[in-house]
């Protein structure tokens, strides 16, 4: 409950709730009888309108002891469960509690179907066509949102499709990405290279690296800047580093884009990436064979 | 109220009266004549087909099954998916409409030869006249005191009445788990939480409903029994006491002549109410307890024929008919009125509907859902990329193939390899990536459609309408 909430007014909703229950049995008691004179039947309410009388057809017992079984209904349901002011109820029920325990149950009847994946390695899990299925499921729910349905990525976010890994493409690796999440900070190094034709040296030495078309002048010009600001995270030959993530330059595998104007403005802005961490929310048994999928995919998966 | 408590002053001669009134209980005299023998043949009918039915088997399972947890609806060779609801609603509009028509023609049919209320209580009343016997008896047998054979007799009613009553709501769990194995379970009492309230729940509303509420159910719990009065008019077929012939009413020997006494046809022999389920007495009129059973007119003809009268002193007629507008044999002519023929007219393109929807309903349904996270993405050469997905529902029990194209778009192409197999009566997601060359179009949102089609049967074809983003 808010911590603005006085406790005053859980009392006061406790006692108009009784009090009404209370009220509803008297007021019940009061109007299932009426007084008649001696003699006189009770045909009529004494209502008439232009001539035209309300009858009063009684409605039978049992249907009067129904609205009483309603009043004990409702103290029970009030004893039972939440209700009245910040009680918890005898039982202690809570829609929170409730999801809790439907996770459990649902636990109890998917854990074994996906933990005895477990047991096995995840290359050998990645060939099984019915553990492909459950994982695409698993991928469709929790990482297509990123990805793509088809694991093909999009501008920044990478495919995992390919062979191409910035983090490493291992069981171990893909394992320890999905736990703990990775984040990608590429620093913004306009100015750490001059001017804005400096930059454009260094992408043309990039370019060259990826062999594509490009200038060769600028590039070897670029190369030098390059050597001296770049190559501590993307190394000398700009194959990249899997231990901190810098991206291998040389596949003409783009993230955040391979035109020229895309290489400058990660270059001179930086770029940063974040994949989130996943252990809390999903077990060992689905990340295995998300891990699994991830492998089989990607074209590694074959033992 | 109010009014009404303004002018109520404690007087000393005046009592306490109930506003409710305790139920007075009926004991219906068995009856026998044409109209006992349709509700018989309808009791038969309609309970040969629910206790029947879950035991039926088609293609090694049931063939009657409404899977709840799976969501599919198994009639016969007929499955229907969550998506087909829309047949049940016209069912309902079909019953909904067969129900002003029958009640605009012949009055409360329903109520009195096939509703479940009335066919349960049919069949309670059948065992309790078994056990208990006829009307007098079970009268006797109640105002008696307890002692061994009345214990025995009503332990004996209950106790039929009970099981009849767990054997209904076990077959109406049986349409909703297989009953097979439901029956296993029973054996083996390993039943579920779930399965188990259902059966005694269902059990208890059939034993409370038709042993005990009866004719209550009728008069204070159905709303049909309210509102189906506004169905009728002045020429829909009710269930009339003739009162020009049979009043003034009294007793005769058969042989007296009834004018020399100055009485009508009615021998006030009381078998009209004494036969009622709902304990009315039929020749006050119409009331909105009447169900149309048309017990009295059973009733009614066994006497006049002891009485060497003719019959139907009760019978079938109209407002109209008895009140002297035209005769008897006029009835028939006054069937076909605007009001009989706009309901027929209506129920005719409905039923039509119903059955060229299901003849023509496609076996293949796909839903294509974009990719929300990413809007595109850049593939080789220069190309776009967007990513679907596909929802595909097989409603065969066969597994299909299934080919996906796609157009609206020059140059747009399917990249996902084809055909994409999908496994009898589920539902498969698939992603599908699509391509096309950005050079010459917008940027924005552009229509394509998606053309699915069964490889094997190429009449069975789906096609949605979804967007493709270019930058």
């Amino acid at each position: 409950m808010s911590d603005f909430v006085h406790d005053g007014w859980s009392f006061y909703v406790a006692i108009i709730t009784v009090v009404s229950l209370i009220a509803c049995g008297v007021f019940l008691k009061a109007f299932s009888t009426q007084r008649l004179a001696e003699g006189e039947q009770p045909g009529t309410t004494g209502h008439s309108w232009d001539g035209l009388e309300e009858l009063n057809n009684p409605l039978p017992r049992w249907w009067m002891w129904l609205f009483y079984i309603t009043i004990v209904f409702s103290l029970s349901y009030l004893i039972l469960y939440p209700g009245l002011g910040s009680y918890a109820g005898y039982f202690g029920w809570s829609s929170q509690g409730q999801y809790k325990d439907e996770q459990r149950q649902a636990a109890a009847v998917f854990g074994p179907v996906i933990d005895r994946f477990l047991k096995q390695d995840a290359v050998v899990v990645a060939a099984n066509p019915e553990a492909r299925e459950i994982g695409q499921r698993l991928f469709l729910n929790y990482c297509a949102q990123c990805h793509g349905s088809d694991a093909g990525g999009s501008r920044g976010y990478p495919s995992l499709r390919d062979a191409d890994w910035l983090y490493g493409g291992s069981t171990e690796a893909i394992r320890s990405t999905i736990n703990g999440g990775r984040n990608g900070v590429m620093p913004p190094l306009g100015a750490a290279l001059g001017g804005s034709e400096d930059v454009r040296d260094v992408v043309h030495h990039v370019l060259a690296l990826a062999g594509r078309t490009h200038d060769g002048l600028r590039a070897q010009r670029g190369k030098v800047k390059f050597a001296a600001t770049c190559a501590a995270c993307h190394g000398a030959d700009g194959k990249g580093n899997q231990q901190i993530g810098a991206a291998n330059l040389t596949d003409d595998i783009w993230l955040h884009g391979g035109t020229e104007a895309a290489i400058a403005e990660t270059i001179v802005k930086g770029r940063m990436n974040q994949m989130p961490a996943h252990k809390d929310f999903l077990d060992e048994g689905k990340i295995h064979l998300l891990t699994a999928y991830v492998l089989g995919i990607s074209g590694q998966g074959k033992p | 109220m109010p009014d009404n408590l303004a002018t109520v002053r404690p007087v000393a001669d005046e009592i306490e009266a109930s506003l409710y009134e305790v139920r007075r209980k009926i004991y219906p005299r068995a009856v026998s004549g044409w109209f006992a023998q349709w509700r018989v043949a309808l009791v038969v009918a309609t309970q040969l087909v629910f206790y029947g039915v879950p035991w039926l088997a088609w293609n090694d399972r049931q063939a009657v099954l409404f899977d709840l947890v799976s969501r599919k609806f198994y009639i016969f060779g007929l499955i229907l998916w969550p998506q087909d609801f829309i047949f049940l609603t016209a069912l309902l509009i079909i019953s909904a409409y067969s129900l002003f028509l029958f009640t605009t023609i012949a009055g409360r049919l329903w109520c009195g030869y096939a509703c479940p209320q009335t066919v349960y209580t049919e069949m309670f009343m059948w065992i309790e006249r078994r056990i208990e016997g006829d009307r007098l008896q079970r009268m006797r047998l109640d105002q008696s005191p307890l002692n061994a054979r009345k214990f025995g007799l009503k332990t004996l009613k209950h106790g039929s009445w009970i099981a009849v009553a767990l054997w209904t709501g076990f077959t109406f769990v049986g349409y909703f788990t297989p009953i097979k194995e439901l029956a296993g379970e029973v054996v083996t009492s390993t039943l579920g939480p779930w399965e188990t309230f259902w059966i005694l729940f269902y059990g208890f509303a059939t034993y409370g409903n038709a042993g005990w509420m009866r004719e209550q159910v009728c008069k204070y719990m159905c709303p049909y029994a309210r509102f189906q009065s506004v169905m009728f008019d002045p020429d829909t077929l009710v269930i009339t006491y003739d009162a020009q012939r049979g009043d003034p009413r009294g007793s005769r020997s058969r042989a007296a002549d009834p004018r020399a006494l100055g009485l009508g046809d009615c021998v006030d022999c009381n078998i009209c109410v004494q036969v009622c389920p709902t304990g009315i007495d039929i020749r006050k009129g119409l009331q909105y307890e009447c169900i149309g059973c048309a017990a009295c007119i059973d009733g009614c003809n066994q006497v006049m024929d002891k009485m060497g009268y003719s019959r139907g002193l009760i019978r079938y007629s109209t407002e109209k008919a008895v009140s002297g507008k035209y005769n008897d044999a006029e009835i028939r002519r006054h069937v076909l009125r605007p009001r009989v023929l706009a309901y027929s007219a209506l129920l005719g393109v409905i039923v039509a509907a119903f059955f060229g929807g299901l003849l023509l309903r496609s076996p293949l349904k796909v839903d294509v859902l974009r990719d929300r996270g990413a809007m595109m993405r850049d593939a080789a050469g220069g190309q776009i990329e967007n990513v679907y997905r596909l929802q595909f529902i097989n409603t065969d029990e066969v597994a299909r193939r299934y080919v996906v194209t796609v157009d609206g778009l020059p140059g747009l192409q399917v990249m996902t390899p084809q055909p994409i197999k999908v496994a009898p009566a589920t539902t498969q997601a698939f992603p599908v990536s699509v391509r096309v060359d950005p050079a010459g179009l917008g940027a924005g949102a552009h229509v394509i459609v998606f053309h699915i089609s069964d490889m094997d049967r190429p009449e069975v074809q789906a096609h949605e309408k979804s967007r493709f983003f270019v930058r």
